[in-house]
């Protein structure tokens, strides 16, 4: 089915969970069952639940249902010249909309252009009371009533099934370049900082460990400019195109050649990489770190909080190690009621983000 | 008041005895800190909506995070209700005090902590004003984006509570998206930071869910945000239409060709009227309906955008098109569109300023629906609005003096917001629901989406001390206004004052 609403079926997945007390792992193609606390249950599939229901380029908003294909989603803005800015990791075809969104990822535009986050507009929900709702909307600015969109926005699933996203759009850029530099990786937020005061149209800046990688996006002219002043190999248009999606969608061979646990750590501007050791790909100027060959998770996860950051247990596993960094007391207590707000019964994707702040 | 009693029964359910807190206040506050008397509490008693007043029981001014935190503390143990007040601009009572409870001023707490240019954030705390971020951070050729027309009065607290936009918003956001970190006060008094200044910080997005949620969750003590670098060019350009719909669809064309301007603002003939009048920017008063677009960028790419720009205005039938030829021609073109509240100040006795967002393929009939509605009860609107991003302002004109016109203004608000509504969009942009849209709330959402607002508020602020009866109705109220909505927006005895 391609076209097709599912959400009566759900809200009765739901009632049922809650009549026989049993709790629901939602899943979208479950490119990302890796990712997060294990969680266990029947399964809530929205794969049949797809569609694009709107798409209004010259509103730069597009609404679709949760189970549509990020692929569908990005072939049918390119039709129009748009794209979804923050790049969604998704892989062949997997990855749908609504697991993009339960899932908070952006690749490596985000820190340049916005975050999943950013661009959510509105939801439809079902929450764990099987009552369906719809936040936000189809407009840009709202601010009637808690933005449930964006809270539902990274909670994996946990706070209710979302059925359908609208989405803030953007044009996509006429011209690009990725050029390959050398330079050290922690000289990165020193080069991003001073290409974007002089105005160069950055939109990603990685580090393989080798040489630096850095795409611009603009007008031709800007494009050209950039490419210009900053010298540099420039990378063939097929090969750039390949390589950052490589990167988003982790096929590059930092991470497939590599079996131990893969960490995430997200860092304020201008701590040097070098410090943090094991064997790393410096992403987004420096804000996000691919990092492996630390098993210390309580050290890794000081030393990152230590200056502001923090550290994500992304892919596999290490005994007796949360995916995610404890909270402190006070938003652990919010979380615990913020769970018991939305699904009183936890039947929805327990554990999955917090398993110690859904103990109630 | 149509269908606006302040405050309900249920909003006003607290047994305080305010004499103890008074007491337990003197020593933990200095003696400017406290405000008891009639006199003082009246400089409180609104905000920017000032057809609605309430004095406070109280008013606290702390000056430490710590005397924010007994003051919260206290409040919870004797059951008061406490209302966050940043600069007092929200133009819905988002400020309006509770009658039963404590006014929180938060204006001194006005220190910029830190501007930190090479990491491009700034620490400040939440009385500190929007424009003095960016006065601050100017040295080192840095601003914060959002850019609310209230930007030299109100405060980055009130930013956050309202989740503020201004012209900026459509290409950098609005407040939510600037905003890295909060450090906040809950009622417990306990204090949390939320966000960091790397991107994402783990567990559910509560910074995001804190923006806009008017006070009801949490005291903000402290605000990051993030600093953009000045742009290398601008460039602001204004263009006549002979109609708003020509101008709808030259907004529509604009973005359909990808471009994002940095601020894309429409005015109709009688606000140009009005701000010419008033400022003497040289608009052209002959038009139906000016576009103010302002382009930024690296040299080269303003100098495309303008090219294109041009061209597709003219497209869409533009009548005249004037390129400022410096940045105090920008200004000038900016001062008319900054200035047009003031500016229809002059031409009526008092507005009443809407805000509501509806997409914009609406435009055109939603503009002509605003007339119909207004004219129904014989009253006059004026429009400008952020083109870009379909938030309209109406200012519905009217004059207090005359008896029912307050009435009948908020009457035609009412009608807007719910045409907004109607139409797909929504009763508030970015001023908030306040006290002001809290009946169209019910018309916005469903029981279930209302009850799943409550028990969000709950999870923060489980007695309900927290800005009480504000943003989210009650459920009474909402079967009261469907009551009184049978009606076709019809009140009851229209002829009565309900202020
Ligand atoms: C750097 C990076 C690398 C990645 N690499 C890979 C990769 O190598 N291979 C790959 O396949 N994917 C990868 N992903 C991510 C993944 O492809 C996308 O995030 C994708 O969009 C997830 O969608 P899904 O439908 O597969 O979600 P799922 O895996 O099905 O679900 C993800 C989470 O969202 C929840 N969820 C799903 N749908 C809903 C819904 N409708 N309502 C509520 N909750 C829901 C699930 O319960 C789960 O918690 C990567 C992501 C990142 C950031
Ligand atoms: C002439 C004029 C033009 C305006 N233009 C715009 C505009 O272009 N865009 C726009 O978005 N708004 C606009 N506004 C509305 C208003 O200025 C904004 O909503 C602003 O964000 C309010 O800030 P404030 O400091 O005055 O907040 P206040 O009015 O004091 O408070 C607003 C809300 O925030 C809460 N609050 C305040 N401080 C804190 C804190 N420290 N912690 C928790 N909660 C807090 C309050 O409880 C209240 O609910 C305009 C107002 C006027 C008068």
């Amino acid at each position: 089915m391609i076209d097709a609403d599912q959400t009566a079926a759900f809200v009765e997945q739901v009632a049922a969970a809650i009549a026989d007390d049993q709790p629901l792992t939602i899943e979208g193609s479950a490119s990302k069952a890796f990712y997060g606390n294990p969680t266990q249950g029947r399964v809530v599939s929205t794969l049949d639940h797809r569609g694009i229901v709107n798409y209004e380029p010259t509103e730069l908003v597009l609404t679709a249902r949760a189970g549509t294909p990020i692929d569908e989603i990005e072939a049918a803005l390119a039709d129009k010249g748009q794209r979804l800015a923050f790049e969604p990791p998704h892989f062949n075809g997997g990855g749908s909309v609504g697991g993009m969104v339960a899932a908070g990822l952006s690749g490596p535009a985000r820190p340049y252009a916005g975050a999943v986050r950013d661009m959510v507009l509105g939801i439809r929900l079902i929450n764990g009371r099987a009552e369906t709702m719809r936040f936000g909307g189809e407009v840009m600015k709202n601010v009637a009533g808690y933005d449930v969109a964006r809270l539902n926005t990274g909670a994996l699933g946990t706070l209710g099934i979302i059925t359908e996203v609208s989405l803030k759009v953007l044009p996509a850029m006429p011209a690009t370049a990725t050029l390959r530099l050398a330079a050290a990786a922690g000289d990165c937020h020193r080069l991003s900082e001073q290409w974007l005061r002089a105005g160069r149209p950055l939109t990603g800046m990685l580090h393989d460990g080798d040489q630096l990688h850095v795409r611009f996006e603009g007008t031709a002219s800007a494009v050209e400019d950039a490419q210009a002043a900053l010298g540099g190999e420039v990378m063939e248009a097929s090969d750039a195109a390949a390589f950052w999606q490589s990167i988003r969608d982790h096929r590059h061979a930092f991470f497939t050649a590599d079996e131990r646990p893969l960490w995430r750590l997200a860092l304020p501007p201008g701590v040097d990489p070098a410090d943090f050791g094991g064997s790393v790909l410096v992403d987004w100027s420096g804000q996000q770190l691919w990092l492996r060959g630390r098993e210390d998770a309580d050290a890794l996860r000081a030393q990152a909080a230590a200056v502001g950051g923090s550290a994500t247990l992304f892919r596999g596993e290490l005994p007796g190690v949360a995916a995610f960094a404890p909270l402190d007391a006070v938003k652990e207590r919010l979380h615990r009621h913020i769970k018991q707000a939305f699904d009183p019964h936890g039947v929805l994707n327990p554990g999955r983000l917090y398993p110690q702040a859904e103990v109630s | 008041m149509p269908a606006h009693e302040l405050f309900r029964q249920e909003d006003l359910r607290f047994e305080v005895d305010i004499d103890p807190l008074i007491e337990a206040l003197g020593d933990v506050l200095p003696p400017d800190g406290l405000i008891v008397h009639e006199a003082g509490r009246r400089a409180y008693e609104c905000d920017g909506l000032a057809a609605y007043k309430q004095l406070p029981r109280l008013v606290a001014i702390p000056e430490t995070i710590e005397q924010v935190q007994t003051i919260l503390r206290l409040c919870r143990d004797n059951g008061v209700p406490v209302v966050s007040r940043g600069a007092g601009t929200s133009l819905s009572g988002g400020s309006l005090p509770h009658p039963q409870g404590l006014l929180l001023a938060m204006g001194k707490f006005n220190r910029i902590r830190e501007i930190d240019r090479g990491r491009r954030l700034a620490r400040v705390e939440p009385g500190v004003r929007n424009l003095a971020i960016t006065e601050a951070a100017a040295p080192y050729g840095l601003y914060y984006a959002p850019d609310p027309s209230s930007q030299i009065a109100c405060s980055i607290g009130g930013n956050v509570g309202e989740n503020a936009g201004g012209v900026h918003c459509l290409k950098y956001g609005l407040t939510v998206h600037n905003v890295l970190a909060i450090t906040v006060v809950t009622i417990d008094g306990e204090l949390t930071t939320i966000g960091a200044e790397a991107p994402d910080s783990p567990g559910l997005d509560l910074l995001a869910l804190m923006h806009g949620s008017e006070g009801m969750l949490g005291v903000v003590v402290e605000v990051t945000v993030k600093l953009l670098p000045e742009p290398l060019t601008k460039q602001v350009l204004m263009a006549s239409f002979a109609d708003v719909e020509s101008g709808g669809h030259a907004v529509a064309g604009l973005i359909a060709r990808g471009i994002i301007p940095g601020g894309l603002e429409m005015m109709d003939g009688a606000a140009i009227q009005a701000a010419e009048d008033f400022v003497h920017a040289g608009y052209d008063t002959a038009a139906a309906a000016i576009l103010i677009c302002e382009l930024d960028g690296s040299e080269a790419e303003v100098a495309d955008q303008m090219a294109a720009v041009d061209e597709c205005l003219r497209e869409h039938g533009a009548t005249r098109i004037q390129v400022a030829a410096d940045a105090a021609e920008r200004a000038r073109f900016w001062a008319g569109r900054k200035a047009a509240f003031p500016a229809v100040g002059r031409i009526s006795p008092d507005y009443y300023c809407m805000d509501g967002t509806i997409p914009r393929r609406q435009l055109a009939y939603v503009l002509r629906r605003i007339s119909e509605i207004s004219q129904a009860e014989a009253l006059e609107t004026v429009n400008v609005f952020h083109a870009g991003d379909g938030n309209l302002h109406p200012l519905i004109l009217f004059d207090g003096n005359q008896p029912g016109q307050l009435a009948a203004a908020e009457r035609v608000g009412s009608e807007i917001l719910q045409l907004c509504v109607e139409v797909g969009g929504t009763v508030t942009g970015e001023h908030g629901v306040g006290l002001e849209k809290i009946n169209e709330m019910c018309v916005q959402f469903s029981n279930p989406e209302i009850e799943q607002f409550h028990r969000i508020k709950a999870a923060f602020d489980p007695d309900g001390l927290l800005n009480p009866g504000k943003a989210i109705p009650t459920l009474n109220r909402c079967a009261e206004f469907g009551r009184l909505h049978v009606h076709n927006g019809e009140l009851p005895h229209p002829e009565l004052e309900r202020l």
